[in-house]
């Protein structure tokens, strides 16, 4: 009854890794800022998928705690992007990257 | 059961996340973010992770996300503009993208030891009470040092969102 419903780990951790890649190219090709910043989180999400599947598989909770400390550090970590953001759209009135090049060469 | 509700919310999850980098208006994507993260909270609560889901729900998909969704609008972010990016790269790239992710499923698939699937009720320690327990024994000093993390970004943000920078 239960092996018939059961779903196979390994297909939570593909999922997780191709929500990983599609961040990893939405960081990669994408221009704006905000966007850039967005793909960042969905790798953060992707991660965590993996944490806590294992945490499935090892019948032990600290990969919830380690889930849930990844989501603490997310938080901060998206408060002071998007001052960073903020400040970055005063003194420049844009959010292309290819705009923001200074400290390229 | 199982099965049908893991490949619904798995399609949306992708789907979503291809919106995501596919979309060009910030709006866009930050509103694909939210499924995302929606159907991953709905894989949490199939993994047994009750209290995670709740906190990926209010905290994620309603703190942060507000919080992008917020900026997007104050900053009256328009589309983006086309960058000159080389004919290789397109060309290249999603084939690329396609064969990594089939080695990783490969290596996947090949490197699990054989178990038994994940099934609703499997794991029963995803209780916020379970949580609370090793969050406030085991984890205390990592606990403690987050609150001082927190503490460094308010004060980062703070400074950061003052006229003079």
């Amino acid at each position: 009854m239960q092996s018939m419903t059961s779903v196979p780990l390994s297909w939570y951790l593909i999922l997780s890794a191709i929500l990983f890649a599609l961040g990893v190219a939405g960081f990669v090709i994408r221009r704006n800022l905000i966007t850039v910043f967005m793909s960042i989180e969905l790798m953060l999400n992707a991660v965590n998928l993996s944490f806590i599947t294992f945490s499935y598989q090892l019948k032990q909770v600290d990969g919830h705690i380690f889930s849930f400390f990844v989501m603490v550090v997310a938080a901060a970590e998206a408060a002071v992007g998007l001052a960073i953001i903020l400040a970055i759209f005063r003194n420049r009135s844009s959010l292309q990257i290819d705009d923001i090049s200074s400290m390229k060469y | 059961m199982d099965a049908i509700l893991f490949l619904i919310f798995a399609t949306i999850a992708v789907l979503c996340a291809i919106n995501l980098v596919v979309q060009k208006h910030p709006i866009s994507s930050a509103l694909s973010l939210i499924g995302v993260m929606a159907s991953l909270a709905v894989l949490y609560l199939l993994l047994g992770g009750e209290f995670l889901a709740a906190v990926q729900l209010i905290v994620y998909a309603g703190a942060i996300m507000v919080l992008f969704v917020f900026v997007i609008m104050l900053l009256n972010a328009g589309a983006e503009r086309r960058s000159n990016r080389s004919l290789m790269a397109t060309l290249f790239g999603v084939p690329l993208l396609a064969a990594f992710l089939a080695l990783v499923a490969y290596v996947i698939q090949r490197g699990l030891p054989p178990t038994e699937g994940v099934y609703f009720g499997g794991f029963t320690q995803g209780t916020p009470r379970a949580i609370g327990r090793v969050l406030f024994t085991q984890y205390l000093l990592p606990f403690e040092v987050t609150s001082v993390l927190i503490l460094i970004a308010i004060i980062g943000a703070v400074v950061l969102a003052r006229k003079e920078i």
